[in-house]
């Protein structure tokens, strides 16, 4: 893996390079050289994997913490020690049945599946067409999605609500959904990818006679698909983690998504520790398997979507 | 009458992008420009009359004390916790570019609060913060303690802003190691053989390299810091914005007027978000005209 600057090369290759190599590289080839001191080196590279080490399990501790304590019977609950003294899963029974959270959980995943696939679709025809093709207005078109970009979503709630009273969309899937069903960060991402796409590629499909839509669904967008794949990563867990304007459009206990159900439960158990820590747990673990699984192609396309 | 090529490939792209546009006229550019109507008129939707006001609501900012509580805790939110987390995650980005192994390993363990529910996480740190929680728990057993952390207005910032810097601090290690792995190493090699310190090699090539990085990593924290709300919501006891409104954020402030309060406030709330609004284009305009002097290659 070369490391030749993003900017030198300035291609959506350079990008991809550089994603690879944070992922997939795990240590680029040092330049022993003039730093190698013997014991000095390895003493400070011993040091640098100790302070990491403890700043690493500090980050995870609060997820230790939580399993922990959802694990432990209520009068064992201000016990300080990390295995709980003894075990059950006596809190998850009774948080599946005190709650609606296969429901919630249903809710929020068909949510965030929804929304991804509306984002990806439109926003990279909306992409292609903005890199690949000259018609009148494109700027103007360009410039007014941009400037969307700038507008805080907390601005826009208020008016959401309203237009939801107004055409009874609260307390429904699409009306938690409608305001994210296109996303102005994703046509700018997908238009910066779709710009390294070379024209001839595309020319050279019109002669053999593609249809447009064909070329931009079978040619130009398997490109692509890195950052379409980072483009998907980013809306799901936005959506899966969205909280103010769930919060705010449904009312009804069916509707609503897991971060607003587990929300209203935990306030409504005050201090039942012991069940907010299960909610928490049910709520967060299903998310961390799914993030360990695919870390190495979530963390490239996090990459990847910075870079641009 | 036959369309030209020409022609037929505008029209394709305008059938490419009508859905969006007409998206993002209808749910973005339209309530915009509703919410600066709405911030105009005393605006209670249950009410059959909205009057018209002026500006009244902007002026009446001026003479609200939460308001400015709001402000001050949202610049702390900021002002404090943007530096810390772009230090810290720095740091972090060039230890472990120094590892030789278990970089997946650190990398992971560093991202994982990235992509959870704030929501789940904020009652787990609420947890751990409370009277008979696990950090008062560990000071006891050291004869030290209790401290409040959430239940006083001294500490309550300062507990959620750690928060807030634990959860986005994986995002911005990650876009650091990418900003790292783009130095060419060809630069370092040869500033070593000259016989730079690091220091030097890190403060004369490594970090000016850094600045697009860095710019990025100023702006996206500088906007979400603005923002915070679920955090504040979650962990302040009743979603009230702390004891003595000391952790209460502009976007808490506009979500308890519009939708909390009794009668709703919608005109006032929206009239706060232009001002949020004008102070979110202002610090990026700023950062990137003070920041941006080599990034336009970028």
């Amino acid at each position: 893996m070369t490391t030749d600057s993003a900017q030198m090369m300035g291609t959506q290759e350079a990008a991809l390079a550089v994603a690879e190599g944070v992922v997939d590289a795990p240590a680029r080839a040092r330049f022993a050289g003039s730093t190698n001191r013997g014991w000095r080196r390895k003493l400070a590279l011993f040091a640098i994997y100790a302070i990491l080490l403890i700043g690493g399990l500090g980050m995870v501790f609060p997820f230790v913490w939580m399993i922990s304590s959802s694990l432990k019977m209520p009068a064992d609950i201000y016990s300080l020690s990390l295995i709980p003294p003894r075990p059950t899963l006596a809190n998850y029974r009774e948080v599946l049945e005190n709650t609606k959270y296969i429901r919630w959980f249903l809710n929020s995943l068909v949510i965030a599946l929804i929304t991804t696939a509306s984002v990806a679709f439109f926003d990279s025809l909306t992409g292609y067409a903005l890199a690949k093709f000259s018609f009148p207005g494109r700027s103007v078109v360009f410039v007014l999605i941009l400037s969307t970009l700038m507008v805080p979503t907390e601005m826009l709630v208020i008016p959401w609500y309203m237009l939801s009273i107004n055409l009874h969309w609260t307390d429904s899937y699409w009306g938690i959904m409608f305001p994210g069903m296109i996303s102005a960060f994703g046509v700018f991402l997908m238009r910066q990818f779709f710009t390294g796409v070379p024209d001839d590629l595309i020319d050279a499909a019109r002669i053999d006679g593609f249809g447009e839509f064909h070329i931009y669904w079978k040619i130009a967008l398997p490109q692509v698909r890195p950052a379409l794949a980072a483009l998907c990563i980013f809306t799901f867990l936005g959506n899966w983690n969205a909280y103010i304007w769930p919060l705010i459009v449904t009312r009804s206990e069916d509707v609503r998504t897991l971060p607003v159900g587990i929300a209203f439960f935990s306030t409504e158990s005050s201090s039942a520790f012991h069940l907010i820590m299960t909610a928490a747990s049910m709520a967060t673990v299903p998310v961390l398997l799914v993030f360990l699984i695919f870390q190495r192609q979530i963390i490239k396309g996090i990459v990847l979507t910075g870079l641009k | 009458m036959r369309l030209t090529l020409e022609r037929r490939r505008w029209l394709w792209a305008y059938v490419f992008i009508a859905i969006p546009l007409l998206f993002f006229l209808a749910i973005r550019i339209g309530p915009a420009v509703y919410a600066f109507w709405v911030s105009l008129h005393r605006w209670d939707p249950i009410a059959i009359d909205r009057p018209f006001i002026g500006i009244d609501n902007y002026r009446a900012m001026g003479s609200d004390k939460v308001f400015w509580h709001a402000v001050r805790n949202t610049f702390v939110y900021v002002i404090l916790g943007v530096p810390v987390s772009l230090v810290l995650s720095l740091g972090i980005a060039l230890g472990l570019q120094q590892l030789l192994r278990f970089v997946g390993f650190f990398r992971v363990l560093y991202f994982i609060p990235y992509v959870t529910s704030l929501v789940a996480v904020g009652w787990v740190w609420r947890w751990m913060y409370m009277p008979n929680g696990f950090f008062n728990e560990v000071l006891a057993s050291i004869g030290q303690g209790p401290l409040k952390f959430l239940g006083s207005p001294q500490t309550a910032l300062v507990s959620i802003l750690v928060v807030t810097i634990w959860q986005g601090l994986g995002f911005q290690v990650i876009i650091f190691l990418a900003g790292l792995e783009s130095v060419p190493t060809m630069y370092l090699e040869a500033a070593a053989v000259d016989g730079a310190s690091s220091w030097q090699r890190f403060r004369d090539i490594t970090f000016p390299l850094l600045n697009p990085t860095l710019v990025f990593l100023l702006v996206t924290g500088v906007i979400s810091n603005l923002q915070v709300f679920t955090q504040i919501r979650t962990m302040s006891s009743g979603g009230n914005g702390g004891p003595l409104n000391s952790t209460i954020s502009l976007v808490l402030y506009v979500y308890q007027l519009a939708f909390q309060s009794m009668p709703s406030k919608m005109g006032y709330a929206s009239a706060i978000t232009f001002v949020l609004f004008a102070i979110m284009l202002l610090v990026t305009l700023a950062q990137l005209k003070l920041f941006s002097r080599n990034t336009n290659d970028y």
